[in-house]
């Protein structure tokens, strides 16, 4: 399927004159060579509800419960969604309401931690015996897209077209800036990476595997190539991808594209063109837990920023608040004004520093007031550089002139949807336009517009 | 702890490119130009240049404060548009006619118009061609370069107008340096591509318009029976394909477009230059296509990633 055996004219234009979709964002990658530091259970963990796209959970625990490391805390009945482990043993002390970055509100269960760390009994490597257990497995794991969407992974790798899917690509290009953690995890666990890639390709029999990984991390390819050398067999193939250090390389499209020159249409998924993608660190955690049975409780963080007294790499039990999180890494040395959840350029700014770490999350970066950019913005001067730079091949300045005038027909016609709000425009922007913000408005107008006119 | 935290939308970090930083890229690279048309026309060169940039930038600030508009004039884009001007004109326009055409271009090409970006016609050129409208003899009052007392100079006719009238008085070396009568910056060739050049190395300018409509300039010429090369060199083109042409409020953004209105350029240009009154076209070429840039980026608009054009020659099946 879709072995393009010939010249596509159009691609191979857009290829000499559009080579530089994306931007050459700065790396920053500070932590590099930080390795990964455990830090101690808090004294309370702050488990949301919502760590995933999909429907929120619903608490399955009460206030007074006694609880214990891997015990599922919260799930939910319907389809998309992944139950919620606790990753401390200790006391429910409250349900409580949050406010997550980005605005959604959810419940969460508090608990109070006793320090034992005492495991649930009911953890053991799961029994795997077909695809249907393999797929309950993953479910059971609490396993969602760890390069940050949070995707629940078992609808992932239930596509509606099994049978055509023939290449998983691994994410391991790690574009954002700042951001270690995959990195870490491809030189601290490389054996986990190839054994989940090898359990996904056996399970959903697909015979190619490409890791994708930035040309910046030499020691990362050069590990994962030995080891992907030494796994491969015939029909079942794993390459490394040696990808250019452009952001947005590690975007679904922009990787499937890199990895196999396959463009994903507008609307449709990686299986459609018969790709699953999986960050290098979900699939890493997927052996794991195949051979531990201990489900997703705690997560690697980057912790950076200009603010943060010393940078590092550590796994963090999920729910911990950020403020712990960086009193672990030697507290602050200035005044925090901008603290991001995720990386700088699609990373959410947090309102308070209380709120807690999420499964998906994989970086805190803390910046002191020299690092916050400016407010306020000037005309466009229509310079083209936010065209140039989208990997989605859109318009921003027309999106943004359409939002003005609230005209949702050219909205559509622009392609607004197949935004990713990657940032590169806003990022190379000489007015400071804020086109990522336009470009969401005009996918709310949109919505709205599109629901209105079902009704 | 106090809560001064900055919510915001992403992305958190931004290039650090600004306005005035790639205005500052455009004077930079118009510089050599500057320097040559001093060297060629002398002293009175600089002084056309620095009242046209001193009446657009007085126009640009005056302007904002009557419009009630936030202040622009730090961006630069008033003095590339003054420094612009001046390279259209010859050396010898007296200095208040200068001043009224940077006044044109300023106040009623952009900033009635809404200001920066907005203009929907070059305002330089806008600026030369009201003054060519109203003072078509000073306007036309080329001198020969390297005479020293330029006011007095002598009255010569340019490379394209001699070529009208079926006369080659040039070299193709004296072309390239630029002495030969024409506007103060558009005679030096070498000093404008080496400035084209720095342009496109700062990646200020994608290289797309000046080749194109050079290339089309030249080869239209060549099909038409005349000399290409000094159809290339003399006159306003390079000057206007690379400074002019490229201006980013009045050509299109992305390069299917580019080339399109490149050619079109070009083509304009040449028919003016053979068929029309005027010896040169550049600016009124260069102006059409400008009004016709919507239409050219309405039927040039890129699709989005993964969609294919419904004419693709070769469609993967």
């Amino acid at each position: 399927m879709l072995e393009g055996n010939g010249i596509n004219i159009m691609s191979v234009l857009k290829r000499i004159f559009k080579s530089n979709a994306g931007v050459r964002a700065p790396h920053y990658k500070n932590t590099a060579e930080s390795e990964t530091l455990v830090m101690p259970p808090p004294e309370r963990v702050i488990i949301s509800m919502q760590q995933h796209i999909g429907a929120p959970c619903i608490p399955t625990v009460k206030v007074g419960d006694i609880v214990e490391v891997g015990q599922v805390v919260g799930d939910s009945d319907k389809p998309v969604s992944a139950p919620i482990h606790s990753g401390v043993s200790g006391k429910v002390a409250a349900i409580t309401e949050l406010v997550l970055p980005g605005g959604v509100k959810t419940s969460a269960v508090v608990i109070q931690t006793d320090g034992e760390q005492r495991v649930y009994q009911e953890i053991k490597p799961p029994a795997v015996e077909n695809y249907q257990d393999f797929l309950k497995a993953v479910r059971s794991s609490g396993l969602v897209g760890l390069g940050g969407a949070g995707f629940p992974t078992h609808i992932k790798l239930n596509p509606p077209n099994p049978e055509a899917i023939d290449t998983l690509i691994i994410n391991a290009a790690e574009c954002e800036p700042y951001i270690t953690a995959d990195y870490r995890e491809c030189i601290e666990n490389t054996g986990d990476i190839l054994d989940g890639i090898q359990a996904v390709m056996k399970y959903l029999n697909i015979s190619k595997a490409i890791i994708g990984v930035e040309r910046n991390k030499p020691a990362a390819i050069s590990k994962l190539s030995k080891a992907a050398a030494e796994v491969s067999e015939p029909g079942r193939e794993v390459a490394v991808k040696v990808l250019p250090s452009r952001y947005p390389q590690g975007a679904e499209k922009v990787l499937i594209y890199s990895c196999t020159g396959r463009m994903v249409p507008p609307g449709k998924l990686p299986s459609d063109v018969g790709c699953i993608v999986m960050n290098v660190t979900s699939v890493s955690f997927l052996a794991k837990y195949l051979r531990t049975g201990m489900p997703l409780v705690d997560k690697r963080l980057t912790v950076d920023g200009s603010a943060v007294k010393e940078p590092k790499n550590v796994r963090v039990i999920v729910g911990t608040p950020v403020h712990d999180v960086l009193e672990f890494c030697g507290g602050v040395k200035s005044e925090v004004r901008k603290l991001i959840m995720g990386g700088p350029m699609m990373g959410l700014a947090m309102m308070d520093d209380q709120l807690p770490v999420l499964k998906q999350n994989n970086a805190i970066l803390a910046f002191a007031e020299e690092d916050v950019l400016p407010g306020g913005q000037s005309a466009c001067i229509r310079c083209g550089r936010c065209v140039r730079a989208c990997p989605m091949n859109l318009l921003p300045p027309s999106i943004e002139a359409a939002l003005k005038i609230k005209d949702t027909e050219k909205m559509a016609k622009l392609g607004v949807m197949n935004c990713m709000e990657c940032g590169c425009c806003s990022f190379s922007c000489p007015a400071s336009r804020k086109l990522v913000q336009s470009m969401r408005l005009a996918k709310g107008e949109l919505r709205k517009a599109q629901a209105a006119k079902k009704a | 702890m106090e809560n001064r935290l900055v919510v915001s939308s992403s992305p958190h970090l931004h290039s650090g490119v600004s306005t005035r930083e790639i205005m500052l890229d455009v004077l930079i690279a118009l510089s050599p130009a500057a320097v040559a048309s001093v060297l060629l026309f002398g002293w009175r060169a600089a002084a056309v240049i620095l009242v046209c940039v001193a009446s657009c930038m007085a126009s640009e600030y005056l302007s904002a404060i009557v419009l009630k508009r936030p202040q622009t004039v730090g961006d630069l884009s008033a003095v590339v548009t003054g420094v612009l001007l001046a390279f259209n004109l010859p050396a010898t326009i007296p200095f208040w006619q200068a001043a009224i055409g940077s006044v044109a271009a300023i106040v009623v090409v952009k900033q009635m118009f809404g200001g920066i970006g907005h203009n929907f016609v070059n305002p330089a050129l806008i600026g030369r061609i009201v003054m060519m409208a109203s003072f078509p003899s000073d306007m036309n009052n080329w001198v020969t370069p390297l005479q020293g007392r330029m006011v007095d100079g002598l009255a010569s006719a340019t490379p394209l107008e001699s070529m009208a009238q079926g006369e080659m008085a040039y070299s193709y070396q004296q072309l390239l340096v630029g002495i030969r009568p024409g506007s103060l910056g558009e005679t030096c060739i070498i000093a404008l591509l080496l400035g084209g050049a720095y342009l496109v190395v700062r990646r200020v300018i994608s290289p797309a318009i000046p080749l194109v409509y050079i290339g089309t300039v030249f080869i239209l010429t060549w099909i038409a029976g005349e000399n290409p090369l000094i159809h290339v060199l003399s006159g306003g083109l390079v000057l206007g394909a690379v400074f002019m042409a490229t201006d980013y409020a009045t050509s299109p953004i992305n390069t299917a477009g580019k080339v399109v209105y490149a050619i079109g350029c070009g083509l304009l240009t040449v028919l003016i230059r053979i068929y029309g009154s005027l010896a040169e076209g550049v600016s009124f070429a260069i102006v059409i296509m400008n009004v016709l840039v919507p239409l050219i980026e309405r039927a040039t608009r890129p699709l989005p990633f993964g969609e294919e054009r419904r004419f693709a020659i070769w469609q993967k099946k």
